[in-house]
């Protein structure tokens, strides 16, 4: 495969996956707008933080409501982040790599990409927010499906799935190092109806509200949600999850081309840093601290992994 | 068109009920509510924005990615019909890579007095880079698309040979595909000749053609300009089709004497390069300097014999339209026989008494510049207005030596389906010839264009046409 392709496949599903991500964030954003009065401005300072996209928001000079919020974040094309730059970038790359994909997975993306642009052409009105989230998360599970059902399971599906999962990482972590200082163990703090809220955004946006109250009978503690985001290997977008799916992957590419690169050495460590630590572990040595080494890390991965399997040149 | 007669319609022949060809598709079409076919329609073009079947429009920055127009109805073409013009095309593609071989080396059609010195010493098309060359296997054009027009039952002419990298096949082959799909049904009522094994032919004709000291299966890639490409969509395609990688030019170096492509496991040595990047950017050590759509480098390695392009640089004199006009001595030079297709009468406006004439007649004839392509630069005189005909006639008198002018041929027509039913338009065809070393290969039919505009006799994608799908039958 053509160093160039396999970096057009990566870069395909990191957007795909972005694009998913921010939608989810708008999702909780837009829930905890509607079920609590007051400090909307917080709230949507909040997602704007979560999305890593403070500065650039500031530089549109837009306030911190409901409506320019979500505008910035699904369409507008100065922010590379928005669901639409996202699914224009996937789908760009998608036509780059077009001989790497079966048609169903092309098709599933140019798809993606047609509805999406259509649905997003004009603001969202507030009573069609909720369809316009659910389509985009639609859009992307076809393209997953498309994959998943269609594809060999060879380099091209590894690069596919590698830059999902460094996405995915990426996005977790940066959500939990955001609300990190919620998750701090504060007397003063715990078991207020902020820190619930800010939980439920946390929760919410890597859509793991459910699957944590029934993982752990409803009992939120922030020790709790940052064990089941950072190393509980059942989750699907913890760290530890995304880290082992990224070994798997990167070990069948090892495999398969018969050749060990530095990028195999990163993701070994990185596993190894997951799996011989624990959650108090993490908290002694300072929350912040372990997500700014792990995001320092993934992105170092990407380079390293960038590098090896000539991408770029 | 006031006082012409009538052209030839395909499906009717001017007479009451449908020619032999078109029988069982009228039959079945006469039972069809016109509705369900007009739904079918809409389908069609759903089918094709999904399928990501666009080409590019330059300079249109709003809609860069714009559909071509399909109709439903086909272009039919008996087998008989077929037959005879696929003789016709296999001499005259035998006798293009004889010409190309021959003004690249011993120049004896020159020599013979049978074509002016001139028309080749200065024309832009002829690249000296390639005098001596040999090119792997002694191909030349490897694939050529054959322009065709018909006038009446028996009347077809050449209209013009697309001899660089002519386009459209991945229509010819969507077309097909949309119509399987739409109309399963009318194909086991119609016997009509596959062409959808031709990326597979494609790749066998490129492999016949590898250079000879290529050991194994020749790796064959496609080199693409790349996405903005108004082609790109069929590049991809191909080499999909073909199971060949789809390179651009920041993907080829020069590796140890070979053309070797970047891949994720190093770099790996390309035997057959299907480039859809013109001469003039192929080499930027050789062509234009400025170019990053090539490789530096490559012209070395292809006169070393180290790669084999498809087609060859420097093929172009083949298709330039003042050559054209020279087609008929070229075959009869070449083949020792009368050409099978007629070439439209065309006047070369760089001679005194030819322009003399032109000028006289502008308001009837066809004018295109000579490098000219894509139905860009051309004037349709009898579809002219007065002030066009005016503003075409300076820059004719400024530079008679750019044009060639031919008669306004009354093409024939094929009805498509319009809001009241069918309605004829003028069409063409392009059929799609593969040249190996030991044979040529052509796939039943090729791409019909149809002016979807009333009248209108341009069929370019870029100038309002549109397509069809193109039946030969099994007779």
């Amino acid at each position: 495969m053509l160093g160039r392709t396999a970096g057009g496949l990566y870069w395909m599903f990191r957007y795909l996956e972005r694009s998913e991500n921010t939608a989810r964030l708008i999702e909780a954003g837009f829930r905890i707008a509607l079920t609590r009065s007051g400090r909307s401005a917080e709230d949507w300072a909040s997602v704007i933080d979560t999305a890593g996209a403070r500065a650039a928001y500031a530089g549109r000079g837009g306030r911190m409501e409901g409506g320019p919020v979500i505008d910035f974040l699904l369409r507008d094309r100065q922010n590379p982040s928005s669901v639409l730059s996202c699914v224009e970038a996937a789908r760009a790359n998608a036509r780059m790599v077009r001989t790497a994909l079966t048609r169903e997975v092309w098709e599933a993306t140019n798809e993606c990409w047609m509805v999406l642009r259509e649905a997003l052409r004009r603001p969202v009105r507030e009573p069609d927010l909720p369809g316009v989230l659910g389509l985009i998360r639609r859009q992307n599970a076809l393209v997953r499906g498309a994959l998943h059902g269609s594809m060999l399971r060879n380099d091209v599906f590894d690069f596919a799935r590698i830059g999902t999962f460094l996405e995915r990482a990426d996005n977790t972590a940066r959500i939990l190092d955001v609300k990190y200082y919620v998750l701090l163990p504060s007397v003063s703090h715990v078991g207020s109806s902020l820190d619930n809220v800010q939980w439920e955004t946390v929760l919410r946006s890597v859509a793991g509200e459910r699957a944590y109250r029934w993982l752990t009978g409803g009992e939120v503690t922030p020790r709790g949600i940052a064990d089941f985001l950072i190393l509980d290997g059942r989750m699907p977008r913890s760290l530890a999850f995304c880290v082992g799916k990224m070994a798997g992957n990167l070990g069948y590419l090892e495999r398969q081309y018969d050749m060990r690169h530095p990028c195999h050495d990163r993701i070994a460590a990185l596993k190894a840093g997951l799996d011989g630590t624990t959650i108090e572990a993490i908290f002694e040595r300072g929350l912040h601290e372990f997500l700014l080494a792990f995001l320092s890390d993934n992105a170092a991965l990407s380079a390293q992994i960038e590098r090896d399997y000539r991408f770029y040149g | 068109m006031t006082g012409r007669p009538a052209p030839f319609d395909e499906m009717t022949g001017g007479g009451e009920g449908p020619r032999p060809p078109y029988r069982d598709y009228c039959a079945w079409f006469g039972a069809e509510p016109i509705a369900r076919l007009r739904r079918k329609a809409a389908e069609a073009e759903t089918f094709f924005r999904r399928t990501g079947i666009t080409f590019n429009v330059y300079g249109d920055a709003e809609a860069t990615e714009r559909l071509i127009p399909f109709d439903i109805v086909p272009r039919i073409l008996s087998g008989r019909e077929w037959a005879r013009l696929a003789r016709g095309i296999e001499q005259r593609v035998r006798a293009i890579n004889a010409f190309l071989h021959d003004i690249y080396h011993r120049q004896e059609i020159l020599r013979a007095g049978r074509l002016p010195l001139a028309l080749v010493a200065r024309n832009p098309a002829f690249l000296p880079q390639m005098i001596g060359v040999a090119p792997p296997g002694g191909v030349y054009t490897h694939i050529v698309g054959v322009d065709l027009v018909r006038t009446a039952e028996d009347e077809f002419f050449v209209l013009e040979d697309n001899a660089r990298t002519p386009s459209g096949v991945s229509y010819m082959l969507e077309n097909r595909e949309t119509m399987l799909q739409m109309f399963p049904e009318l194909f086991t009522r119609v016997r009509v000749q596959p062409v959808q094994d031709y990326p597979m032919r494609l790749r066998r004709s490129l492999e016949a053609a590898a250079p000879a000291a290529c050991p194994g299966r020749p790796v064959v890639a496609v080199l693409t300009p790349g996405l903005h490409n108004s082609a790109y969509f069929e590049h991809a395609f191909l080499a999909d089709n073909m199971g060949a990688e789809l390179v651009e030019g920041s993907d080829l170096r020069v590796v140890d004497g070979r053309i070797a492509m970047r891949t994720t496991r190093g770099f790996q040595p390309i035997d057959v390069l299907y480039r859809r990047v013109d001469d003039d950017f192929l080499d930027p050590l050789v062509f234009r300097p400025d170019s990053l759509l090539g490789v530096p480098g490559i012209m070395d390695i292809y006169r070393a014999g180290g790669i084999t392009l498809a087609n060859a640089p420097g093929t172009g004199i083949a298709d330039d339209k003042a050559i054209y006009s020279y087609m008929p001595e070229i075959v009869e030079f070449y083949t020792g026989e009368a050409p099978i297709l007629r070439n439209v009468p065309t006047w070369r406006c760089g001679e005194p008494d030819a322009l003399a004439y032109v000028l006289d007649h502008l308001s009837e004839l066809v004018v295109k510049e000579v490098h000219g392509s894509g139905g860009y630069g051309m004037l349709v005189g009898p579809a002219a207005s007065r002030r066009e005909l005016a503003a075409f006639r300076e820059k004719l008198t400024a530079n008679p030596g750019n044009y060639i002018a031919q008669p306004t041929l009354a093409l024939s027509t094929v009805p498509v389906l319009t809001r009241a039913g069918l309605a004829p338009r003028h069409v063409d065809l392009r059929p799609y010839v593969l040249v190996a070393p030991d044979r040529i290969d052509l796939v039943p039919g090729g791409l019909t264009r149809v002016a979807l505009r009333r009248g209108s006799l341009v069929v370019n994608s870029s100038q309002g046409g549109g397509t069809k799908d193109t039946w030969v039958l099994e007779d």
